[in-house]
């Protein structure tokens, strides 16, 4: 059996009874990556050297370390700076960005909290996607069946601790990006409330939604890594000075009483029977439980898409401006004058995917477009937040599928950037609202591919998510499911 | 109707800092007006009088003292740096 099956508090209380070394759950991760991430291909860089070293260093304090992810093995999205260790966001831009010079917010927490960062994974090119298929590098596979994608942005976050390589994750998520390869890949991811995690040192892509939050493989992991990470920073003048929560005490199992809310748009058309099915039985589940549900209307709903990309595509036009060959990241060759080398620098180190949402969103920002499309947007946008608010009022959470569809085949809807957009119908809401949103596994479908249930709250509410996907994960065995990847049980 | 033209891609693209190939132009003019088209759906919506949303939480002009300190070195700044010179970032001529 693989180490990681024991939860995140199992793995310190082994290591500080000295059951186990560091370096064994270190030897696990790297071992598990030789294995199967030729298949899964859900790294980019590794850091093996260090990891390992830092892990030998950690075994002389075993047993007498409190710090709260003392010598547990990480893996930390491509997007999140790491100082002295590649981070290139997926982009030939960055290819050769090998040195940064400081951490982001949550790698100082995760120092801090003694983890052990085994290497950065891979996602689509500065989270712009959502199937993976948008890396420069390789495209990373569903864990479950290679010839599916795990979703994305952050498909190698989750796809790395669904295969067993890692216990637990960071991810990133702006309209989706942490709940969609979760549900995907059958693993727990948290998008957090807007301003709850720093932003500081997330290679920005939309500032206004980004959120960085934990893909683990339990509700009680995930609380638990998220009381490490929250938490105001005077270096990110975005984030909540707002007191941070024992998440993992909210985990009691009890929800009775719980008010549910579940929107009819989430359960329309577009939706898979399976998937319908999936959610409505674990709706059942809920009522067993002594929970209640409504069905409720979020009007807005149908217009999020286009709401969403015309607002993420403006603000990743303008923070995009930054890579510009003059500092950091890669230069044109044998450019003759400023204008012709920021042109070339950018053309040949930005992806399809990326050059389309700058030119949408440079548009949406033009002279003469600007009210009809970004203002308009940003109109729209107070009227979906409107709509979970008022659901809100008088419901503790939201529940809906995560995904319309389960995992879809590598290749199947790259060719379509309006295809790819409406996988994301469901979540891209959430990050409108700023609200907090989780992914639980809840089934699978015929094709044995995973299925995820989304459970929205309110506005720094995190503790009410935590506990209605706990009761559900607990009263279920889905979480428990492995993929039979590489021949090996894990 | 097509929404963006050809003319208009390569404009935008121009003001983005991006040169794209006559092909790339044609493919991006395509996908680009579909995305808008499909945009336009916003108009079905009223938004008279409604205020935009910036920001989700009730955050105004967050301050803090401006105080000078520490941050990085300016030789460890410069080894990312594609070219330089004299302790500073060298570009090509700015004046053409």
């Amino acid at each position: 059996m693989s180490l990681f099956e024991h939860s995140l508090r199992e793995l310190k209380d082994k290591l500080h009874s000295k059951e186990i070394t560091v370096t064994d759950l270190v030897n696990e991760s790297y071992n598990r990556i030789e294995e199967v991430d030729g298949q899964v291909q859900a790294f980019l860089t590794l850091n093996k050297e260090a990891a390992l070293k830092q892990a030998a260093e950690l075994d002389g304090q075993r047993g007498n370390d409190a710090a709260e992810l003392f010598g547990l093995p990480i893996g930390v999205k491509d997007n999140i700076v790491t100082k002295g260790l590649r981070t290139t966001a997926a982009s030939q831009i960055l290819d050769n960005f090998e040195d940064p010079l400081y951490d982001a917010t949550v790698v100082n927490k995760l120092n801090e909290a003694k983890s052990v960062t085994i290497g950065k994974l891979n996602m689509d090119e500065f989270a712009m996607g959502s199937s993976n298929e948008n890396s420069s590098y390789y495209a990373t596979r569903n864990p479950w069946n290679t010839d599916y994608v795990p979703g994305g942005s952050s498909g190698g976050s989750a796809a790395s601790v669904a295969a067993g390589e890692v216990p637990f994750s960071l991810g990133s998520d702006t309209g989706g990006s942490i709940r969609q390869p979760a549900a995907f890949c059958g693993v727990v991811g948290l998008k957090p409330t807007y301003g709850r995690v720093s932003r500081f040192g997330l290679i920005a892509f939309a500032s206004s939604l980004d959120q960085i939050g934990p893909i683990t493989r339990s509700v009680e992991d995930n609380a638990y890594l998220l009381e490490t990470i929250a938490g105001y920073d005077n270096m990110d003048s975005t984030s909540a000075n707002v007191e941070v929560p024992k998440y993992t005490e909210a985990l009691t199992g009890d929800v009775k009483g719980l008010k549910i809310a579940v929107p009819k748009e989430y359960l329309g058309e577009g939706v898979t029977p399976e998937v319908k099915e999936a959610v409505q039985a674990a709706l059942k589940k809920y009522e067993e439980l002594g929970a209640t549900w409504d069905e409720v209307s979020l009007p807005h709903s149908k217009y999020a898409v286009s709401t969403y990309y015309l607002l993420s595509s403006s603000e990743a036009s303008a923070n995009l401006a930054r890579f510009d060959g003059v500092r950091y990241g890669k230069r044109t060759e044998n450019a003759e004058t400023m204008l012709d080398m920021f042109k070339r620098s950018r053309s040949e180190g930005f992806g399809d995917e990326v050059k389309r949402r700058i030119m949408l969103g440079t548009f949406a920002l033009s002279s003469g477009y600007y009210d009809a499309y970004y203002k308009k947007a940003q109109q729209v946008r107070t009227l979906i937040k409107n709509d979970f608010e008022k659901v809100l009022q008088d419901y503790d959470v939201i529940v809906g599928p995560t995904t319309p569809t389960p995992a879809f085949k590598v290749g199947e809807k790259i060719d379509d950037p309006l295809t790819m957009y409406a996988n994301d119908i469901l979540t891209i809401p959430v990050n409108l609202a700023g609200v907090p949103g989780i992914s639980v596994p809840c089934g699978f479908s015929s094709e044995g591919l995973p299925i995820g249930l989304q459970i929205i709250g309110r506005h720094f509410d995190e503790n009410s998510v935590y506990r209605a996907a706990h009761a559900f994960e607990q009263a279920t065995d889905f979480h428990k499911q492995r993929p039979s990847l590489g021949g090996a049980s894990s | 109707m097509s929404r963006i033209s050809k003319e208009d891609v390569k404009h935008v693209a121009h003001l983005a800092r991006l040169s794209i190939k006559e092909e790339e132009a044609d493919l991006f003019t395509k996908q680009l007006d579909d995305i808008i088209t499909y945009a336009e759906q916003l108009n079905e919506l009223d938004t008279e009088g409604v205020e935009p949303t910036t920001h989700v939480l009730d955050l105004h002009n967050v301050m803090r003292k401006d105080e000078p300190k520490r941050w990085v070195e300016k030789e460890d700044v410069l080894k990312n740096a594609p070219d330089h010179k004299d302790g500073q970032f060298k570009v090509p001529s700015i004046l053409e």
